[in-house]
């Protein structure tokens, strides 16, 4: 299910160097076509190998112009649905329409903070150096998580 | 000095203590940890470690969480001990597992978990009256945090429900605020490892390239984690047009931690193993849910539970077989026999379930399960809901179809190839003293730990996630746990060895031609055809992708023979192969992007070479439902519950495989007791 680019609402991200499709893809799929020469669509966006679109929906959500979509994939299903979605900063907004034109839509929470406001150490204690060599991840103390289990268990020791 | 160009590159070098190669779980888990030794070591020394992450995209979205998660795969919770989960691990993967790597990973998981909460991931919850909220619900509602005694949502035994759309995007941000941007090297793919010139059984660096500017990377590095994911798209899939790209694990990767691992000479284990997940049928989409959460059973094409109507089939594989809880491969053994017997499709009997949870649920709580159950796929796996919306199927309405996938091979799920790595020392894991390692390679260690957590047998490499073999089932919070482990070690190690002069044993410059040498047939045979796809000088990465593809499906026991192989077929494989990765050395690359294409199956070709050289190693059937060998086709625990472990010599092409002794340090009968009630 290769994702495509909208020729009417993609911007090239505005001339930047790159674009924030191209940012996000995990397997640098996106290509800004700046003189057209490969699409015929100078300063926008397309995906270059369609086959090798996992379907992460990363560039869908995060182009800012909303231009990018999913046409699921050719050789194995049939035409007219769709699945669409709308990332906010704490929630995220499905549509999805089928072949027969029903219709659902889903809101889920994605994240319980906001974003950037992670401070990973704060309130967390600063180990020393003499303890690289105990066990254990350095928050061992404090996010109580460590789970030291029944000694017995352990038949060699 | 005239700007890089294509066939020209810059060659920049970069001297490090440390290097992260990776961007996913295990590393995001490293570069949390890591920055907080280094600072009590600046603190109490004043040295200033010298720390890189490089991943070969960008870390808000790479690695096998890219896209989310809807579970949270391994979650200990404080009434289950790490031995219950050592001792799944090992039933699940056939017996033959590190209970050492399992267990440490099971007392430190949970940390993880808590610190992803504490940064903003929705963790579903149970109330006092048993009612289920979402993660952002249950905090409005003032549930406990799972730190503070909060009660997850089990799907299973280890697993808990999360709101995951956003679950790598925040695991990055904390790893990337601890690391600082400066630290942090997005877009350059490492391709090979280098080995020290004045101790070549030492790391001494990695080399890449840029996959935005014509730029080669040089780094010098002390200690190295190799975190890169695991190995996918090396047989050829079930669809082959568009949809191939629609595989169940991430198709960005590559095998590339494991080819480069083995070139730097590390010893890797259990590559014989693979994964082989029985899914919805074309989009891959979970299953876990629907049977753990909602109850529902498989059935084939007439309605009849296989698990059941098949169960004396376990028998055959004492005592695997007999768990309260049947190994994976056992699991989709039952259901070929279904379909090789003319009874599919199978089918997921989401109709069924969904009545069922309907007849005791008010119309509110029915919606929202209807929500929760497309939420399973709109977190982790879109592509379902493609199927399904073309297809026009409504899971209360329509029944969705099963599939066995095509092969995959990992280490953080419920497979187990990888690399043989150092332990803990306070599990009684055997050591160098009391281990008997006859066969084994003299110049390899003995006993399961030398000195360094996570240190693979190359010294200063280390590895977690896919790259530990002979565990499994660490799953994303698993990962995240054993970069933390491994970039503690990391930081001792580079301690230790603060005065080691690193050299590379290779000039930079020489690196670099080996690197660009598909940019070099390129641009040296354009001209010679009229066709840029068609040119008997050089092979374009996508058509020695599929010539590999069709070599593993044909001979190596791919889904086009039912996952069946045999010595004749593999000695076949075998010819076939050596002949590949001759050619690959006339990889063609047009621009960066099929640059990265190229140097990604090469990655391929070595791992896919490894699995096809244990699976020809280990005379027995191991994983019935993921393979057979038909001129083997038993699990022979006489001869067999061992390790089979390899290494591969980088001059001579050859790999050597060797066995080395299975011990228990949790008691596996446990299990067995269970099922006998």
């Amino acid at each position: 299910m290769p994702t495509f680019v909208r020729t009417e609402k993609c911007d090239g991200c505005k001339g930047q160097d790159k674009t924030a499709c191209m940012y996000i893809c995990p397997h640098d799929l996106m290509k800004l076509d700046k003189d057209g020469s490969e699409t015929g669509h100078a300063m926008k966006a397309f995906n270059q190998e369609p086959e090798q679109c996992w379907e992460c929906y990363s560039c869908v959500k995060i182009c800012p112009q909303n231009a990018i979509e999913a046409r699921h994939y050719a050789d194995v299903v049939p035409l007219g649905g769709s699945v669409q979605p709308l990332r906010g900063s704490d929630s995220i907004m499905w549509t999805i329409k089928f072949r027969n034109g029903n219709m659902k839509r889903f809101k889920f929470p994605i994240r319980t903070t906001s974003e950037g406001s992670i401070d990973p150490y704060g309130g967390k204690p600063m180990p020393k150096m003499a303890d690289l060599t105990v066990p254990g991840v350095y928050t061992k103390e404090v996010m109580g998580g460590y789970r030291a289990g029944k000694p017995e268990e352990l038949i060699r020791k | 000095m005239s700007e890089a160009t294509f066939g020209n590159p810059e060659i920049v070098e970069e001297e490090l203590d440390i290097l992260l190669i990776g961007g996913g779980m295990a590393c995001c888990g490293a570069g949390y940890e890591i920055m907080r030794w280094a600072e009590a070591v600046k603190a109490e020394t004043g040295t200033e470690l010298r720390i890189k992450l490089v991943d070969k995209a960008a870390m808000d979205r790479s690695g096998a969480v890219a896209q989310g998660l809807s579970a949270i795969n391994t979650y200990i919770g404080s009434e289950q001990d790490p031995a219950d989960y050592a001792r799944m691990v090992s039933n699940d993967l056939m017996g033959i597992t590190r209970d050492d790597l399992a267990y440490d990973l099971g007392r430190n998981v949970d940390d993880s978990v808590h610190l992803f909460e504490e940064w903003g991931l929705p963790i579903w919850k149970t109330d006092a009256d048993g009612v289920r909220h979402d993660g952002a619900d249950s905090i409005k509602e003032g549930l406990p945090l799972l730190k503070d005694g909060g009660k997850p949502v089990r799907s299973g035994k280890w697993q808990i429900m999360i709101n995951g759309e956003s679950y790598k995007w925040i695991v990055a941000e904390a790893a990337k605020k601890a690391l600082g941007l400066d630290r942090v090297q997005e877009r350059v793919f490492i391709v090979k490892l280098v080995n020290d010139k004045n101790d070549p059984s030492r790391i001494a660096g990695a080399v890449g390239f840029s996959v935005r500017e014509n730029k080669i990377y040089v780094y010098k590095a002390k200690a190295v984690l190799l975190a890169a994911g695991g190995c996918v798209n090396l047989f050829r899939p079930r669809s082959v047009g568009e949809g191939q790209g629609r595989a169940w694990y991430p198709v960005w990767n590559a095998g590339s931690t494991y080819a480069m691992a083995a070139e730097a000479g590390a010893e890797m284990t259990m590559m014989e193993n693979r994964f082989v997940p029985a899914r919805f049928k074309d989009g891959y989409g979970p299953v876990g849910a629907w049977f753990l959460l909602f109850k529902a059973k498989a059935v084939n094409a007439y309605g009849e539970d296989y698990m059941t109507k098949n169960k004396e089939m376990l028998n055959d594989y004492p005592p695997y077989g007999q768990a309260a809880v049947p190994a994976s491969c056992l699991r989709n053994h039952l259901m070929l026999k279904e379909m090789k017997d003319g009874h599919g499709p199978i089918y997921m009997d989401t109709v069924t379930a969904m009545a069922k949870l309907k007849e005791t649920l008010s119309p509110k709580e029915v919606k929202h399960l209807e929500a929760e159950a497309w939420e399973d796929f709109l977190d982790m796996c879109i592509g379902q809901c493609g199927i399904w919306v073309g297809e026009n199927i409504e899971p209360e309405k329509k029944m969705s179809e099963l599939m066995p996938t095509e092969p995959y091979l990992l280490g953080s799920h419920s497979g187990c190839c990888g690399i043989w790595v150092s332990g803990p020392t306070d599990v009684g894991a055997p050591t160098a003293a009391d281990a008997e390692e006859e066969g084994v390679p003299a110049h390899l260690p003995r006993g399961w730990n030398w000195g360094y957590r996570s240190m693979t047998t190359v010294k200063g490499l280390f590895t977690a996630g896919d790259g530990v073999g002979a565990s499994g089932h660490k799953f994303s919070s698993g990962s995240h746990t054993e970069g933390r482990l491994a970039s503690k070690a990391m930081v001792k190690y580079a301690l230790d060895n603060k005065d080691w002069k690193v050299e590379l044993d290779t000039p930079a410059a020489q690196l670099a031609e080996e690197i660009y040498k598909p940019v070099r047939n390129f641009l040296e045979h354009k001209d010679y055809s009229t066709a840029i796809d068609v040119n008997p000088n050089y092979i374009v990465p996508k058509m020695l992708q599929m010539r590999l593809q069709k070599i593993m499906d044909e001979y190596v026991a791919g889904c086009s023979t039912y996952y069946n192989t045999n010595d004749k077929m593999l000695a076949v494989a075998e010819e076939k192969l050596e002949m590949l990765k001759e050619d690959a050395q006339k990889m063609r690359a047009k621009d960066l992007h099929e640059l990265l294409r190229a140097w990604e199956n090469y990655h391929r070709i070595l791992t896919a070479e490894a699995h096809m050289k244990h699976i020809q190693f280990r005379e027995e059937s191991r994983y019935p439902g993921f393979y057979y060998r038909t001129d083997k086709n038993f699990v022979d625990e006489k001869n067999w519950h061992c390790f089979v472990n390899s290494i591969y010599d980088k001059t001579t092409h050859k790999w050597t495989c060797f066995k080395r002794k299975h011990v228990d340090l949790v008691d596996k009968s446990k299990l067995f007791k269970a099922a006998a009630h």
